[in-house]
């Protein structure tokens, strides 16, 4: 069943998905739709280690194993950049990213 | 040149050094009176073995087959740098140094004696008695040295302590101006003296005197001819001894050396540090005779024109201490001119001769000088003669002792600066008829200024005191009446047979002919001084009168002073250093200036990237990433297709 999808395919899901994490990241200025683009951009990759993975070298497990190890990180990533935007709630009252620029110059 | 029984000679510079160290640390929490008299006890300790050690060398152990031997009495190795350079501290006994033992523990130690009484209930008491300590330490270290380094180390020590004493009436501005002129004026003149020494030991390979003075040696030669900056060796060497023992050129230092208490001009400034010079020249006397350089001509000819400018001087001052201190230098200009005119060996060493005799017997009568002159100033508190007058009745022992160092600085029989000032003469008839002259007219000049001084302070007018002077206490009146015997007696101590210049004794008798002449000279001298100031009289005033702009050059010392402030001030500073310092302002500083602005307006200009806007920053990384995509992509595609 599955020999009948191309790699293209999958590659076609995943660029349309990171791409469109990129553009979440770049345009929204809600912290947490920015977080929710960078999953985004971590499954696309996802997306193609598995695809890759199975196209080429079908008798391994690497890239999912890779996968798992990338949804791992991802879920405490998340949890970190979770605390940090309350503690930013907490000092600027909003999470409006553009209004965070105490770093600047 | 074995070691022997003069090992204990450490001690005489170690016991010194020790009461410097307690004093120092420990002064503020002795009692002045202490602290005092354990400087004393300890120069006392130096005096007795000092003695000791003259007593053996002269009489027991120091001749071997009729001829005096140097002997090392300790030496170690005090910073080895390779095999060949290191630099040792030691005690070196000869003649000369056993006899500079014997003047600096004497005088040394009648001045710690002295400064009991004189510097009664004076704050920092005990850090004079300290500076004291380390100045005799100093100087003994110098005479002792066993190679021209060491000299060297002790050298520079007793500037040190020369300044701290000079300085130590540190409140008083003249006092602090006084020390820096007499450091950095020595300081610069022992640059001559450090860069003589590096040509010497790096010619011939060593520091040692016994191998660098061996007259039989290769050594002797070898360093003497190099010419540096137009300068010969021997002429940078003495450079420094001119410098230390207030030589013409540099003789500024001495007279404002007077600042400092009136004990330390005795000790430092008559009698021991001054005549450094002169032993120095002494101590490397071989290599400015034979090596056959000009040198000696230098120092002859330096000599007689400091002790002629010297006595013209001391004619016009009224300082009391100036006229002492210009005395010192016309005297150490004889001690000077008697090495010039010398030669090496048997009896034509006898300027040799002569110039330690006079060094012998100068530390004698013009220690008592100074310190009889001490005595007068602690009775009137002015160092000035106008304040004085008729004081022959209030301070008789001051009155005798003093009256005979004049007559001893004078050149009257039998007391022993004739004998010693007649060796000179006759040394320097034999050799330099200029300078034989010269020294005829100093001579007389030197007895006029000394009973100028005399009857202006004990005879004169009678000046109305505020308070009756009275005489010293006897801490005070035992130095000046021990020296005073010293100045009587030593004249007759048989110095030909003692200190010669290759320590072989040779006959050496007065020649009536040059001394008859110079005793009149000196009673012409005494008479003159007599008639125009034993009573107050108009006479002197019109003698000024008469050679008005001729006094006014004397009087202001011939404007050296003047002349130097001039060539530091208008050409050194104004000429060379102000320029130096724009350039270093301006193009070192600016260079520097220029990196700095150029990094702070390039920051300044390039900051608005750092926006603190996370989504610019993200624009920037993913179009960044784009570009560097699309460019690997297109070259990727160029190699493989």
């Amino acid at each position: 069943m599955i020999q009948g999808i191309p790699l293209y395919y999958f590659l076609i899901v995943a660029t349309i998905m990171f791409f469109v994490g990129v553009y979440g990241f770049l345009t929204r200025k809600n912290l947490i739709t920015m977080l929710m683009s960078i999953e985004l951009i971590l499954n696309s990759v996802n997306i193609n280690f598995v695809a890759f993975n199975r196209f080429l070298y079908p008798d391994t497990l690497h890239g999912h194993f890779f996968t798992l190890f990338i949804i791992a990180v991802a879920a405490s990533e998340a949890a970190v950049a979770i605390a940090i935007i309350i503690n930013i709630y907490r000092k600027f009252t909003n999470i409006d990213v553009e209004k965070v620029s105490e770093m600047k110059y | 040149m074995e070691t022997n029984c003069f090992n204990y000679t450490y001690l005489i510079i170690l016991i010194p050094f020790i009461s410097f160290v307690i004093l120092g640390l420990f002064g503020d929490y002795l009692k002045h009176k202490i602290s005092g008299w354990l400087g004393t006890f300890s120069l006392f300790l130096v005096f007795i073995l000092s003695y000791y050690t003259a007593y053996q060398y002269f009489f027991n152990v120091g001749k071997v087959e009729g001829v005096y031997q140097k002997f090392v009495g300790f030496n170690f190795v005090w910073l080895r740098f390779t095999e060949s350079l290191h630099i040792d501290i030691g005690g070196l006994l000869d003649p000369i140094s056993v006899m500079m033992l014997v003047v600096i523990s004497t005088v040394s130690f009648m001045v710690h004696l002295y400064s009991i009484g004189y510097m009664h209930g004076e704050r920092g008491f005990e850090r004079y008695f300290s500076f004291l300590s380390l100045f005799s330490f100093s100087m003994l270290g110098l005479v002792l040295a066993t190679n021209i380094f060491q000299m060297y180390i002790f050298w520079e020590l007793v500037g040190v302590s020369s300044y701290l004493l000079i300085g130590f009436y540190y409140q008083r501005p003249s006092a602090v101006a006084a020390s820096k002129k007499a450091f950095i004026v020595t300081r610069f003149a022992d640059l001559g003296f450090l860069v003589g020494i590096l040509i010497l030991s790096i010619t011939t390979g060593t520091f040692d005197y016994v191998t660098l003075t061996d007259p039989n040696g290769t050594a002797i030669t070898q360093g003497s001819g190099i010419v540096f900056l137009g300068l010969s060796t021997l002429i940078l060497v003495f450079m420094g001894g001119a410098g230390k023992s207030a030589m013409m050129p540099f003789h500024i230092w001495l007279p404002d050396a007077m600042e400092g208490p009136t004990p330390v001009s005795a000790l430092i400034h008559a009698a021991t540090m001054v005549v450094a010079g002169v032993y120095m020249v002494a101590r490397l006397f071989p290599i400015f005779a034979i090596s056959g350089t000009p040198g000696l001509e230098v120092v002859a000819y330096i000599g007689g024109i400091t002790s002629l400018f010297a006595a013209i001087v001391a004619c016009t001052q009224f300082d009391i201490k100036r006229v002492l201190a210009y005395s010192t230098l016309s005297q150490i200009g004889y001690m000077m001119l008697a090495l010039g005119v010398s030669g090496y060996g048997g009896h034509e060493g006898l300027g040799f001769m002569a110039s330690m005799f006079h060094l012998f017997t100068h530390a004698m009568f013009k220690a008592l000088l100074f310190l009889g002159a001490g005595a007068i100033i602690h009775a009137v508190h002015s160092n000035y003669m106008y304040d004085m007058g008729g004081l022959r009745k209030y301070l008789p022992i001051t009155h005798i002792t003093f009256l005979i160092a004049c007559l001893t600085i004078a050149g009257i029989p039998p007391l022993s600066g004739f004998f010693s000032k007649d060796e000179i003469l006759v040394a320097a008839f034999h050799h330099n008829k200029f300078l034989f002259a010269v020294e005829y007219i100093t001579a007389g000049l030197t007895a006029f200024y000394m009973f100028r001084l005399y009857y202006n302070v004990f005879w004169g007018k009678n000046v109305h005191y505020h308070h009756t002077p009275h005489e010293a206490p006897v801490t005070m009146t035992i130095p000046l009446i021990f020296l005073a015997i010293g100045s009587v007696f030593t004249g007759f101590i048989p110095f030909n047979k003692l200190v010669t210049s290759d320590g072989l004794p040779f006959e050496a008798h007065i020649e009536w002919g040059i001394a008859i002449p110079s005793i009149l000279v000196g009673i012409l001298g005494i008479i003159i001084a007599t008639v125009l100031y034993k009573k107050e009289t108009a006479i002197p005033d019109k003698i000024i009168g008469s050679i008005k702009i001729f006094h006014k050059w004397a009087y202001n010392k011939f404007y050296f002073d003047e002349l130097y402030l001039f060539i530091t001030q208008k050409i050194i500073f104004k000429r060379i250093s102000e320029p130096v310092a724009w350039f270093d302002r301006h193009v070192v500083d600016g260079l520097q200036n220029w990196f700095a602005w150029l990094a702070n307006t390039v920051s300044f200009n390039i900051r608005g990237f750092q926006s603190g806007q996370l989504q610019q920053y993200g624009w920037v990384f993913v179009s960044g990433a784009l570009i560097l995509v699309i460019i690997f992509s297109f070259y990727w595609y160029s190699i493989n297709f």
